[in-house]
């Protein structure tokens, strides 16, 4: 047993609550009025790119129930069904690590393209379940845009998750 | 260089298990409370709401940053048209005082046949305001949170209106900040009037940028421009609220737009309707 002192252990301790509480302040910028006409409607899906990322980069510090809680909050503040945005992002989350091995040490463009299909995947699963939620056919038009602009920011959203990650690596 | 992870080498069996279990079960928790929200059950609604009352202080936090920055990006722009804007400020100036001068004299001219008629006055509102901190909704809502709750007097079911119109309904009020659920989503329903023709029809959302109008009689004649005002039926809005024009009427669909636009939504008016009540239960409340 080796006990560290008490202020290292707390530090460790913060340091492994990051991509938790990143995935959670994700969660509300995404819900942040813009002011921008319509953009609302095609916000980029931040906390799907904060799962994917830490799902395969550090699996053990955003384990699957903090992403299922970070869901059931975006749920909540968006305002749409209860359980939809949780089953997206624990899918991801799934994706992500099942396939970490094969994403860990390629190169960027390769954990886009896989960024890209898990993205065009989710927008799919949950335009089907919110399709049979509100029992109706739903306009696919926003949820496409909002993938696409999801995939388009990802460099740039990623580059602050690779600065945080820095910070949580071990000692 | 991104290479990092080299930790966790190669998962151990049973912890590979527990893993796979726990994507099961939160898959299973995930699809069970879509069913149990669906069904509206209490459980659910409760958790919302307790979510809710913890997330939205955060929301109001992150929200000013944004909205200092949105005042200053306007005035920056407002200063390159200061000149243009004060011509047009004029020319609006000097139309509506001509107009208040009508309505004034409308207006005494209105309270004279109501005391000839002996009239019953329509009931007065208050109103609450609120700051627009969410505009959450994503692809399938359409919902605002303001700043506004219980606390202040809002109320499930109350109207919530801009200076250019109503924009849909308080569905959910927390104390401290509600949620309005705008015309244009696909569960929005208002009784509304056509201001020329008071031909009573129902204005539905579909989640697009404008609405719908439905049951309207069969008789009606509907053209391009026509205003639509709120008919204050089924109790839930007060009548006359502006809504809306139409915007075009083809293959039986006629669409709507509305007054109020939501891109530039800051502050939002809750409406506090005293409905009119029965005689019978007017006089049960009082002593």
């Amino acid at each position: 047993m080796n006990k560290a002192p008490f202020s290292v252990r707390l530090g460790r301790t913060l340091r492994s609550m990051i991509p938790g509480l990143l995935l959670l302040l994700c969660v509300f910028v995404a819900a942040l009025p813009t002011g921008l006409p319509q953009f609302a409607d095609v916000t980029p899906f931040l906390s799907l790119m904060a799962v994917y990322y830490w799902g395969i980069y550090r699996p053990d510090l955003l384990p699957a129930v903090v992403v299922f809680l970070g869901g059931l909050v975006q749920d909540v503040v968006t305002g749409g069904p209860i359980g939809l945005m949780a089953l997206v992002l624990i899918l991801v989350h799934a994706v992500g690590v099942s396939q970490r091995r094969f994403f860990l040490g390629k190169s960027f463009p390769v954990e886009w393209w896989g960024f890209g299909l898990v993205t065009l995947g989710a927008g799919v699963v949950a335009w089907i379940v919110a399709s049979l939620y509100f029992v109706a056919l739903l306009d696919p038009k926003s949820i496409a845009v909002q993938a696409l602009l999801t995939i388009a920011v990802y460099p740039l959203v990623t580059r602050l998750f690779t600065r945080a990650s820095r910070a949580v690596r071990p000692a | 260089m991104r290479s990092r992870g080299n930790a966790q080498r190669a998962a151990m069996p049973l912890k590979g298990m527990v893993q796979r279990f726990a994507f099961v079960l939160l898959i299973g928790a995930s699809l069970m409370l879509l069913v149990l929200g669906k069904a509206q059950n209490p459980l659910v609604e409760r958790f919302r709401s307790t979510v809710f009352e913890v997330a939205t202080p955060v929301l109001e936090v992150l929200s000013q940053p944004v909205i200092a920055t949105n005042r200053l990006i306007d005035e920056v722009k407002s200063l390159f048209s200061i000149r243009d804007e004060n011509f047009r400020l004029l020319e609006e100036n000097e139309r509506l005082r001509r107009w208040h001068s009508v309505a004034q004299g409308l207006e005494q001219e209105n309270a004279a046949f109501r005391s000839l008629l002996a009239a019953k006055p329509l009931p007065s509102t208050a109103f609450i305001s609120g700051r627009v901190i969410g505009d959450a909704g994503g692809p399938f809502v359409r919902t605002i949170l303001i700043n506004a709750g219980a606390r202040s007097g809002v109320r499930t079911g109350l109207a919530a209106v801009t200076a250019d119109g109503l924009i849909g309904r308080v569905i959910e009020a927390g104390r401290r900040a509600s949620r309005i659920l705008l015309l244009t989503d696909l569960n929005s329903r208002v009784p509304v009037v056509l201001e020329g023709s008071r031909y009573r029809a129902v204005l539905e959302g579909d989640n697009s940028d404008t609405m719908r109008l439905t049951f309207l009689p069969n008789a009606a004649q509907v053209t391009a421009g026509d205003r639509v005002v709120t008919s204050g039926n089924g109790g839930v809005f007060p009548p006359g609220l502006p809504v809306g024009t139409v915007t075009s009427v083809s293959g039986g669909q006629i669409r709507v737009q509305p007054f109020a636009g939501y891109d530039r939504l800051e502050y939002v008016r809750v409406l506090q309707y005293a409905f009119p009540q029965p005689e019978a239960q007017v006089r049960d409340q009082s002593p």
